[in-house]
């Protein structure tokens, strides 16, 4: 359905093989260089790029290379837990929100809209300063409080084809809602909700970055872009690498999945249109 | 209209009182209580603690003071800061979260309608595929990236600003744009695309063959409509703000409730940290109404509804 957007857009096709390139470096990258992330190399501290440190090291001597990788691997395992949990939410409370319509409707739509005017942040941090620093924690808290999109984007597309004959037909024949919900109504909203996926996923990242950057997130030794970016603001004059690398990968990624969003959302929005017309 | 004012203060009075709920009981029933981390304390001392907090009585007691104390105003003491109370911390930043945000927001929204305007007018234009590369690059570049770097260039540098502090209106002007920079690409974007889509609205064309001048065209019959998605993320943008400015506060050394959360949280000073959000939550929900009101000025539709 979206092989389309590949043909058509060379952004699209870019930002795919840049986020492959992000998700090989999060599995090989931590063990490529020989260096482990909380490896000490006592005779190069805060030393620049060199053959043997790639990215150079860190003010304790630690190699940049190897972290910076790890930071990869947290922030695509943030966007995977914290990316399903949302879904696990929002798919379902879109889905029953828009099936039942009516009074159920309004008041789970009225609950989304008042939580979209929460500092969900905020709350968090509040959680986690609670319950401990656990970085699993971390990630399923803010797919906790990543659904609202999801949800909303489910309802609305629930609402479109719940009129839709098939649906009528099975409903006809008896079939269970359970069993319409799940075999007629979810294949056709699989679609917008990829798309919407795509899109949360930046949010995520962002926001585990800013969380562990503030020291609330990822602890020593481990990291995450967020804590790199931090220590490399901390030394960015004597030693700008330690800032740039992070940060370099943070937005490379972040800006990969906001335009291959964007494209499949584009290609979402012409072919309703194209529905619509003929 | 009236009925739709009140419904909105209910809705917003109902959220407040859900969110004030939840964190209270949230930071209640978390395992560990705020005197923990301290070294072990006499028996004796930890319960004449506890009883100073009222944290001896049953938990429903203890919320219903709670509740009692905000509607008051008191957001209670402080568990750490021993002199201060949680209130006293709030206020003394909150004027400076409040100007910074206020002033990012107004410099988010002067840019993005500008740029949303510009490249929306001309879709698929040189024009408009430039503003919106530079819009996309710049939601890609995090604050926490872009902060630190600004004071890099133009405190240290350049030394055109200072690097830190709140001293004067000359302080601001890093941090405004470093929070405002993202929102406004966002707001831009969505610009753009409404504007790309208003200008087919039949009223478009009646203004265009009535021969009016561009401007007014634009100002008086584009803008209204086009302006309206814009009016409706402002309620989440703010949300985003005033997180943002935590990060900022914290780069820009602004001594702002974002400062105070993030100490509050360092901490776990439970009461301070409790205190920010419902601050937070508080003051957004009463944007949100604004907004919501002006939306009812300009749509009618909203009104009668």
């Amino acid at each position: 359905m979206f092989a389309n957007v590949f043909k058509r857009s060379m952004l699209a096709r870019t930002s795919l093989v840049l986020l492959l390139l992000v998700g090989v470096a999060a599995l090989i990258g931590p063990s490529a260089s020989g260096w482990q992330f909380d490896e000490i190399d006592w005779d190069s501290l805060e030393t620049a790029p060199s053959a043997v440190h790639w990215f150079g090291t860190d003010l304790i001597g630690r190699d940049l290379f190897v972290r910076t990788m790890l930071g990869a691997r947290v922030s695509l395992l943030v966007a995977l837990i914290a990316t399903s949990v949302s879904l696990c939410i929002g798919v379902p409370y879109g889905l029953i929100a828009g099936f039942r319509g009516g009074r159920t409707d309004q008041i789970m739509m009225r609950i989304v809209d008042g939580m979209y005017a929460l500092p969900f942040i905020l709350l968090v941090i509040l959680l986690v300063v609670l319950f401990g620093r656990n970085q699993y924690l971390l990630f399923a808290a803010l797919g906790a409080v990543f659904w609202l999109d999801i949800a909303r984007i489910v309802r609305g597309q629930t609402l479109r084809i719940k009129h839709a004959p098939f649906v009528e037909a099975a409903k006809s024949l008896g079939a269970p809602t359970k069993h319409i919900l799940l075999h007629h109504v979810l294949p056709n909203v699989l679609g917008p909700v990829v798309v919407y996926t795509t899109l949360t996923i930046p949010g995520v990242i962002l926001a585990e970055s800013f969380i562990s950057f503030l020291g609330l997130g990822i602890q020593e030794p481990e990291t995450s872009w967020g804590v790199l970016v931090s220590d490399g603001t901390q030394s960015m004059e004597s030693s700008p690498w330690m800032l740039l690398f992070p940060a370099g990968c943070l937005a490379i990624t972040i800006w990969c999945f906001n335009t291959l969003g964007d494209r499949l959302r584009d290609q979402l929005d012409r072919r309703d249109n194209a529905r619509i017309t003929t | 209209m009236r009925k739709y004012i009140a419904k909105r203060l209910g809705y917003a009075a109902l959220t407040f009182f859900c969110v004030v709920t939840v964190v209270f009981f949230m930071v209640r029933l978390a395992p560990g209580g705020p005197f923990d981390s301290m070294r072990r304390l006499p028996p004796e001392v930890e319960a004449n603690l506890q009883a100073a907090y009222g944290l001896d009585k049953p938990l429903i007691v203890q919320y219903a003071t709670y509740l009692s104390n905000l509607a008051h105003g008191d957001l209670g003491p402080s568990f750490k800061q021993k002199d201060f109370t949680v209130g006293e911390l709030v206020s003394r930043g909150l004027p400076i979260s409040v100007a910074l945000g206020a002033m990012a927001l107004a410099l988010a929204l002067a840019i993005g309608l500008a740029v949303g305007l510009a490249a929306g007018l001309t879709p698929g234009s040189l024009l408009d595929a430039v503003l919106m590369g530079l819009s996309n690059l710049n939601i890609a570049i995090p604050a926490i990236v872009v902060a630190p770097i600004m004071v890099l260039v133009f405190a240290v540098f350049l030394s055109w600003f200072p690097a830190g502090g709140a001293d004067s209106a000359w302080h601001f002007v890093l941090p405004t744009i470093a929070l405002a920079l993202p929102y406004s690409a966002a707001i831009a974007r969505l610009t753009r695309s409404s504007v790309a889509e208003s200008r087919f609205e039949p009223h478009m064309a009646t203004a265009v063959s009535k021969g009016l001048p561009r401007r007014r065209i634009v100002v008086r019959h584009l803008m209204p409509i086009a302006i309206i998605p814009v009016l409706s993320y402002l309620g989440p943008a703010v949300a985003g703000l005033l997180t943002g400015s935590v990060v900022v506060e914290q780069v820009f050394d602004l001594p702002g409730i974002g400062r105070y959360f993030v100490q509050g949280a360092m901490n776990r000073d439970y009461t301070l940290v409790m205190g920010v959000v419902i601050v937070y939550s508080g003051a957004i929900l009463i944007f949100n109404l604004l907004v919501d009101l002006a939306y009812a000025a300009i749509d009618p539709r909203i009104r009668f509804d």
